[in-house]
C-alpha cells in the first residue's frame, strides 16, 4: 500500500512536464478559439465572462483533486514540490495584483523613481537564499513561527510571530480581494461587491482542501496564465512599432522619444515646468533617502514575510530550497523587467497621442476609462469628445489642445488599455483580465494559507489541544481558513481607504518583526531566547509606532515626538507648514481621517512612513545582540541544533509524527 | 569513521566557507542594489549603443536584476560545492 503510493507519487513527479506542458496548450488553444469567437460576432461581455469562468474552474478542479488528509502534504506539500515548479509557484505566490495590475502604472507615474519597487521587490530575494529560506528547509518548520518558538524557547516566542505574521498578512491578503474585485468590475461589469465573494469562491476552492500542495499546483498553472497575459499585449506592440519582438529592449528606443518630446512639449507651451516630471530624471518624486529606504525595506521584507518563506519548506532538499530561490526570482523577473516598457510606451502614447492634439482628435481609447471616471481631462471624467470639450471650455484661456496638466490617468489603466492602445481584438483585453485574476488569486491564496495555518498549527494544535488528532487538525485548519477568508472578503467589500498603501507596509513590519530574530537564530549561535524576545518586541513595535502615529496621529507626533514636516524632493520645501497646520482646530483629531492635514506628511529625518522597517530592524539587531550577551549563552543542545540546521545532511531538526 | 572531534573541524571549517560565501554576494548584492543606483546622474550621461538606454536608468530597471538572478543561480552551485567538500550535502 505504500509502496504503492510513493511510486504513483513519483510518477506524478515525472508527469509535471507533460501535464503543464498540455495545459498551457491548452489555454492558448483556448485564446484562439475565443479570438475566433470574436471575429464570428459573439459580444465582448460574454467573452470576459467565458474567460474568467473557465479559468477559474481550471483553478477549483486542481484544487479539489489534489485535496489531501495528510497532515504534511496539507502544510507543506509532502515535500517534494520539484525546484523549477516551486519556483513558478512562488512566482505566482510573489506577484499580486499590485504587480501585476499597478506597477507599470506606478512606473508611468514616477518615472526612474518607481524603479525603487521594481529593485525592491526583486533583489531581496538575494537575501532568502543566503541568509533564512534553505536553513529554515533543513530546520523542518511548517510555519516561520515554528522556528521561532524552537529556537527562543516556546510559546511566547511563537505567539510574537503569530503576531508579526498576522499584521502584515492580514491587510495584504484584504488588498489581494479587494483586486479581485477591481478587476472583475472593471472588465466584466459586475457590482464590486458580487465580484469580491466570486472572488473568494475561487480562493477557498483552491486553498480549503488541499492546503499547500493544492495550492502549490494551482500556484504553477496561475503563473502560466498571468505571464502569457502580461508578455502578450506588449510583445504584440512592439513587434507592431518596432518590429522586434522583444519590448524589453525596444522601450530604450521610446524611453529617447519620450525625452525629446518632454524637451517640445516644454518648448511650446504644452507643459509647464512645474507640471512635468522627466522621465528619467531620478529623485524628484522621492529624496534618495526615501529612494534607497524603500529599495531596502522591500528587500528585506522579500525575506521576512512567512507566506513566501514556507513556499520554501515544500522543496525536496536544502540544495533544491536554494536552486529554487533562483528559479523563482527568474520567473519574476520576467513581469518585473517588462512593467518599465508597458510605462514607457504608454507614456509616449499619451505624449504624442493625446497631448497637443485638437480637443475633438483625442483618441477614441481612452474614453472606455473616462467613463469609470479613470481619465480625467481639464478636472472633469474624460467620456465623450463632448464631455471633454465642455470640460475644458470652462477652464479661462485654454488653448482649445489637451496640455499636460490637464491630463490625469489612474495609474491601474496603464496595463488594462495597453491592448486597446495597440487597437488589438478584446479577446487580448480579457487574456489580461484573467492574467491579473490570476496575480490577485495566487497570492491571497498564498497569503490565506499563511495566516490559517499559523492560527491551526501554531495556536491551536501546539498551543491549545497538542493532543488533537489528524482528523481535528485538518478539520480546524479547514473552518479557520474559511474564517479567515471570509472576514477578509468582508472587510475589502467595505473598500477601506488605506487598503492598497497598507501592501507597502507589511513588507516594512515583517522585516522589523521576523528579520533579526531569523538571521540572528541562524547565523550567531550566542543569541538567546530572551534576547530574540526583546528584539522583536522592539523593532515591530517601533515601526508600528511610526506608522500609526504618522498615519493617524500626526498631531501627536509633532507635539510630543519631535516629528517634523517631510520636505518635498523636488523643491526641498517642507510639505505641509506645521505651525498653521498645529493651530487649526482639529490638528490633535486623530483618527481615520484621511484628511487630516499632516497626515502621512510628518516623520523623523524625511522618513517615508512606508520605511519605517528601516527604524525598527536596526533597533531590533541592536536590541538582541545586547540582550543576548548580558545573558548566559544558550544551552549545548541548542547550539549543536544551529549546527544541525547548518548541515543540509540528515534529517530535519523538527520530526513531526506523521499518521 | 567519522569521530566527533572530526566533524567539529569540519564543522567549523563549513561554516567559515559558507560565511565568506555569504559575505562576498552580500557584498555583490548591495553594490547592484544601492551603489551603483548612487551614480546614477553620471551613468545617465552614457548611452547604450543601439537601444539607446540611458545607462543609469537601465541598471535599476534590468541590469541589476540581471545580475540578482545569475547570482542566485551561480550561489546554489558554489554553496552546493562546499557543502559537497565538506561531506554535508545531501545524498542526490
Amino acid at each position: 500500500m505504500a509502496t504503492e503510493a510513493t511510486t504513483s507519487t513519483s510518477d506524478f513527479i515525472k508527469n509535471l512536464g507533460k501535464m503543464y506542458g498540455t495545459y498551457t496548450g491548452g489555454f492558448l488553444a483556448f485564446i484562439l478559439l475565443l479570438a475566433f469567437l470574436e471575429q464570428a460576432g459573439v459580444p465582448n461581455k460574454i467573452l470576459g465572462y467565458l474567460f474568467v469562468f473557465f479559468t477559474l474552474a481550471v483553478y477549483a478542479i486542481i484544487g479539489v483533486m489534489t485535496r489531501t488528509a495528510q497532515v504534511s502534504e496539507y502544510y507543506v506539500a509532502g515535500r517534494r514540490v520539484p525546484a523549477f515548479y516551486n519556483g513558478m509557484a512562488t512566482g505566482a505566490d510573489w506577484m499580486s495584483a499590485a504587480s501585476f495590475v499597478g506597477m507599470a502604472g506606478t512606473l508611468f507615474l514616477l518615472g526612474y523613481d518607481g524603479l525603487a519597487w521594481v529593485l525592491g521587490w526583486t533583489g531581496g530575494f538575494v537575501l532568502v537564499s543566503i541568509l533564512i529560506g534553505p536553513y529554515l528547509r533543513k530546520f523542518g518548520a511548517y510555519t516561520v513561527p515554528d522556528f521561532l518558538s524552537f529556537r527562543y524557547g516556546g510559546n511566547f516566542a511563537r505567539i510574537l510571530g503569530v503576531i508579526v505574521l498576522v499584521a502584515c498578512s492580514f491587510t495584504y491578503v484584504t488588498a489581494q480581494i479587494y483586486g479581485t474585485g477591481l478587476i472583475a468590475s472593471r472588465f466584466l461589469g459586475m457590482q464590486f461587491e458580487l465580484a469580491v465573494f466570486a472572488g473568494l469562491v475561487g480562493i477557498l476552492l483552491c486553498a480549503m482542501l488541499g492546503g499547500m500542495r493544492a495550492v502549490t499546483w494551482t500556484q504553477i498553472a496561475q503563473y502560466i496564465v498571468l505571464i502569457i497575459a502580461y508578455l502578450t499585449p506588449i510583445v504584440i506592440l512592439s513587434t507592431m512599432k518596432y518590429g522586434i519582438p522583444l519590448p524589453q529592449l525596444t522601450y530604450g528606443q521610446a524611453i529617447a522619444d519620450i525625452t525629446a518630446r518632454e524637451q517640445g512639449m516644454l518648448a511650446s507651451g504644452l507643459a509647464t515646468a512645474a507640471a512635468l516630471k522627466p522621465h528619467i530624471q531620478p529623485f524628484i518624486n522621492y529624496s534618495p533617502l526615501n529612494f534607497f529606504a524603500i529599495i531596502m525595506c522591500m528587500m528585506v521584507g522579500t525575506a521576512s514575510l512567512p507566506h513566501i518563506l514556507m513556499r520554501y519548506f515544500t522543496t525536496p532538499s536544502v540544495r533544491e530550497a536554494r536552486q529554487s530561490v533562483a528559479w523563482s526570482l527568474l520567473f519574476i523577473f520576467l513581469l518585473y523587467f517588462s512593467a518599465p516598457a508597458y510605462a514607457a510606451f504608454s507614456k509616449l502614447e499619451v505624449y504624442t497621442n493625446i497631448i497637443g492634439r485638437d480637443l475633438t482628435a483625442i483618441r477614441p481609447w481612452l474614453f472606455t476609462w473616462g467613463e469609470l471616471g479613470l481619465i480625467q481631462i481639464c478636472g472633469k471624467n474624460a467620456a465623450s469628445i463632448d464631455a471633454v470639450v465642455a470640460a475644458c471650455k470652462a477652464i479661462a484661456g485654454h488653448p482649445g489642445v489637451v496640455r499636460l496638466q490637464d491630463f490625469v490617468i489612474n495609474t491601474d489603466v496603464i496595463v488594462l488599455s495597453t491592448p486597446e492602445i495597440a487597437g488589438l481584438p478584446y479577446v487580448i483585453s480579457g487574456l489580461v483580465a484573467a492574467g491579473g485574476l490570476a496575480a490577485a488569486l495566487s497570492t491571497a491564496d498564498g497569503l490565506l494559507l499563511a495566516i490559517a495555518n499559523a492560527l491551526s498549527h501554531d495556536i491551536y494544535y501546539k498551543m491549545i489541544d497538542p493532543n488533537a488528532p489528524t482528523i481535528r487538525r485538518l478539520t480546524v485548519a479547514r473552518v479557520l481558513l474559511v474564517g479567515v477568508a471570509v472576514v477578509a472578503a468582508a472587510t475589502a467589500a467595505t473598500k477601506p481607504a488605506d487598503i492598497l498603501a497598507m501592501v507597502g507596509w507589511a513588507f516594512s513590519l515583517a522585516m522589523a518583526g521576523n528579520f533579526p530574530a531569523l538571521v540572528m537564530g541562524v547565523w550567531w549561535k550566542r543569541t538567546t531566547a530572551a534576547g530574540a524576545v526583546c528584539g522583536i518586541i522592539a523593532g515591530f513595535g517601533l515601526c508600528l509606532f511610526y506608522l500609526v502615529t504618522t498615519r493617524y496621529f500626526p498631531g501627536a507626533g509633532v507635539k510630543y515626538f519631535g516629528m517634523t514636516s517631510l520636505l518635498n524632493p523636488a523643491t526641498g520645501a517642507p510639505l505641509v507648514d506645521i505651525a498653521k497646520a498645529m493651530a487649526l482646530p482639529n490638528a490633535m483629531e486623530s483618527f481615520p481621517t484621511l484628511a487630516h492635514p499632516l497626515a502621512n506628511k510628518v516623520g523623523w529625518f524625511n522618513l517615508t512612513n512606508i520605511a519605517c522597517g528601516l527604524l525598527g530592524a536596526p533597533l531590533g539587531f541592536l536590541v538582541i545582540y545586547v540582550v543576548s550577551l548580558l545573558g548566559r549563552e544558550p544551552s549545548r543542545e541548542m547550539q549543536a541544533y544551529v549546527d544541525d540546521i547548518r548541515r543540509p545532511r540528515g534529517r530535519t531538526v523538527l520530526e513531526e509524527k506523521t499518521t | 569513521m567519522i569521530d566527533s572531534t572530526n566533524l567539529k573541524e569540519r564543522e567549523v571549517a563549513h561554516w567559515a566557507k559558507t560565511s565568506r560565501l555569504m559575505f562576498t554576494h552580500l557584498g555583490i548584492w548591495f553594490f547592484f542594489g544601492f551603489i551603483i543606483h548612487m551614480f546614477v546622474d553620471p551613468l545617465n550621461k552614457m548611452v547604450i549603443p543601439i537601444l539607446g538606454f540611458p545607462l543609469g536608468f537601465y541598471m535599476a530597471a534590468q541590469g541589476s536584476l540581471i545580475v540578482f538572478v545569475v547570482m542566485l543561480f551561480v550561489f546554489a552551485k558554489q554553496q552546493d560545492r562546499i557543502d559537497r567538500e565538506f561531506d554535508f550535502a545531501e545524498d542526490d
